[in-house]
């Protein structure tokens, strides 16, 4: 049941060394307030789950925190390349990191295979691909009626995943709206969730019926933290920052430069710094 | 001679021609998009193009800077959770043509943009394929767009991200695939469709101004051309203008969007 509490109780109770986590959102909605409570309470040996990895997975993995990464594509999204993930992969630093590498595809039908509780995910895909070569997590499955062989890949079930949404109600339902990616299978594969929300509000009386709204009793935390998606943006509240974005790429160039960003604009920060910094990026309501 | 486009935008609207007005598009990550939207806002106002974010049916007016920006939703017919995309939608059929961009491509239209060099030990590692690996096998048939470098068009690419014809022939058969791949690739300085028997791309069009030596020295592979070699047609007064208006949208709203 939706306990409302505050990011760093629910990260404090919810987030584990050696976890297997996702902090999802499909370039929209990314919970970087969570993750950034997460680098502050200095978790580490975390599998980290995410179908686009980021410039958050980049922070994370660039502060020694991450084993192992499984994703499908990591980059910064409209400017090229992750730097501190490269850095790991191409030169073990901070330390090297262990990959798993997927398509979207793969990825996809693996949350939903976890939402539905199975243990793998069956699809039609990965051939001719070099994925195969390198990825021991993908094989094949003969279908037992027609006989087609098909790709076949373990379902992600993450200890906790994380999540930003629009809305909760006072009851602890959750909406989420716009690009809703693969939030919603994230949540229901994993063990535990936490979802941070912009604002709580009475009641979803006025939502239409086939919105996407995850229950009370299918999340177990709730924080409200306006602007918690920022520098990615939550439709209807506030546009992606993309200077941000090109900011980071600089920022993420130099290792040194990377650590005293972290030090003042995450370790030394809390979660209330995230609604300073929509406040020139919102939408006309 | 004297030309008022740049091969970046005669790249574009050459590839914006293929599509057809009752096409569903996949678009994918780059060059593609802009090639997709000049298309819709052309001659093929009622192009269903998707991204891979969920949106389909969209109609951006400005384009995107990733394919999950709030704007795609906004203009969509319906924007759809990304498992229903890949599953129903993608895996489905329902997508007549995939438009895929390429970091590094050879001559069967075999794709890469995971690694250069070595996958476990790689001297600069790319984002990784995204949709690609799947576009490529479930669309029913795939065009290419990219600028021409010897980088770029390669003998052999260092990593299959997602499969086009393999080593040729019948090659994605055997593989078991039953979509037909790439047949088209528009660069900044030809057009090249795929050979039916070889499956190698073949130069049929030289954009205005360009020459066969010029394809040539930028593509890394002994470039073969078609017996009777056209020029592409230059860009229109209605396609230029489409494009350039859609670019200064997209500048201005990206600059005021961030600053």
């Amino acid at each position: 049941m939706a306990k409302f509490q505050t990011l760093k109780e629910a990260v404090a109770e919810n987030l584990f060394d050696g976890d297997i986590a996702a902090f999802e959102g499909f370039t929209h909605l990314i919970p970087h307030a969570a993750a950034h409570e997460a680098i502050r309470q200095g978790r580490t040996d975390l599998t980290l789950v995410r179908m686009t990895p980021d410039v958050v997975y980049d922070q994370m993995i660039g502060m020694g925190m991450v084993r192992k990464l499984i994703f499908s594509y990591a980059g910064n999204p409209g400017v090229g390349l992750l730097r501190r993930l490269r850095d790991a992969v191409e030169n073990s630093w901070p330390k090297g990191i262990e990959i798993e590498e997927h398509s979207h595809a793969a990825m996809a039908n693996a949350y939903e295979a976890g939402a539905a509780g199975l243990p793998l995910a069956v699809f039609r895909g990965y051939k001719g691909v070099g994925l195969r070569d390198v990825n021991d997590n993908i094989r094949e499955i003969t279908c037992p009626f027609s006989g087609e062989v098909l790709a076949a890949v373990p379902s992600v079930r993450p200890d906790v995943s994380f999540i930003h949404a629009q809305k909760a109600n006072r009851r602890g339902d959750v909406l989420i709206e716009g690009i809703i990616g693969i939030q919603k299978e994230a949540v229901l594969a994993a063990k535990r969730s936490v979802v941070t929300v912009e604002e709580i509000v009475d009641d979803f009386d006025d939502v239409h019926p086939n919105a996407c709204i995850l229950p009370r009793w299918a999340v177990t935390s709730i924080c409200e933290i306006p602007g918690g998606a920022h520098p990615s943006y939550a439709h209807g509240y506030y546009i992606r920052d993309n200077a941000a974005y090109l900011e980071w790429d600089k920022i993420a160039a130099d290792r040194d430069l990377f650590r005293e960003w972290m030090q003042k604009n995450v370790i030394e920060t809390g979660p209330s710094v995230f609604s300073e910094r929509i406040a020139l990026l919102k939408e006309n309501k | 001679m004297e030309l008022n486009f740049t091969p970046d935008e005669i790249m574009t609207i050459a590839a914006s021609r293929a599509l057809g007005n009752d096409d569903v598009c996949f678009v994918g990550i780059g060059a593609p998009s802009a090639a997709c939207n000049v298309a819709r806002l052309t001659h093929a106002p009622d192009i269903a193009l998707i991204y891979e974010s969920g949106t389909i049916g969209t109609a951006p007016d400005v384009l995107p800077l990733s394919i999950g920006d709030g704007e795609l939703c906004d203009t969509a017919v319906t924007t759809v959770s990304v498992p229903e995309m890949f599953r129903y939608w993608l895996q489905g059929g329902h997508v007549s043509v995939g438009f895929l961009g390429a970091a590094q491509l050879d001559k069967f239209g075999n794709i890469n943009t995971t690694v250069i060099g070595n996958y476990n030990n790689p001297s600069i590692r790319l984002p990784g394929g995204g949709g690609a690996p799947e576009i490529a096998s479930s669309c029913g048939e795939i065009f290419i767009t990219m600028k021409q470098s010897l980088r770029g068009m390669v003998e052999k690419i260092d990593f299959f991200t997602s499969f086009g014809h393999g080593d040729g022939g019948n090659a994605r058969e055997k593989a078991g695939i039953k979509t037909k791949g790439p047949t088209l690739l528009i660069t900044d300085l030809a057009i090249w469709k795929s050979d039916p028997e070889t499956r190698e791309f073949i130069v049929t069009s030289l954009h205005p101004g360009v020459t066969r030596d010029m394809v040539q020295k930028s593509c890394g592979w002994a470039v073969q051309f078609a017996g009777e070699l056209e020029e592409t047609p230059a860009p229109t007064e209605l396609e230029i203008t489409t494009l350039r208006d859609l670019q200064a949208r997209t500048r201005a709203a990206h600059e005021s969007a961030g600053a």
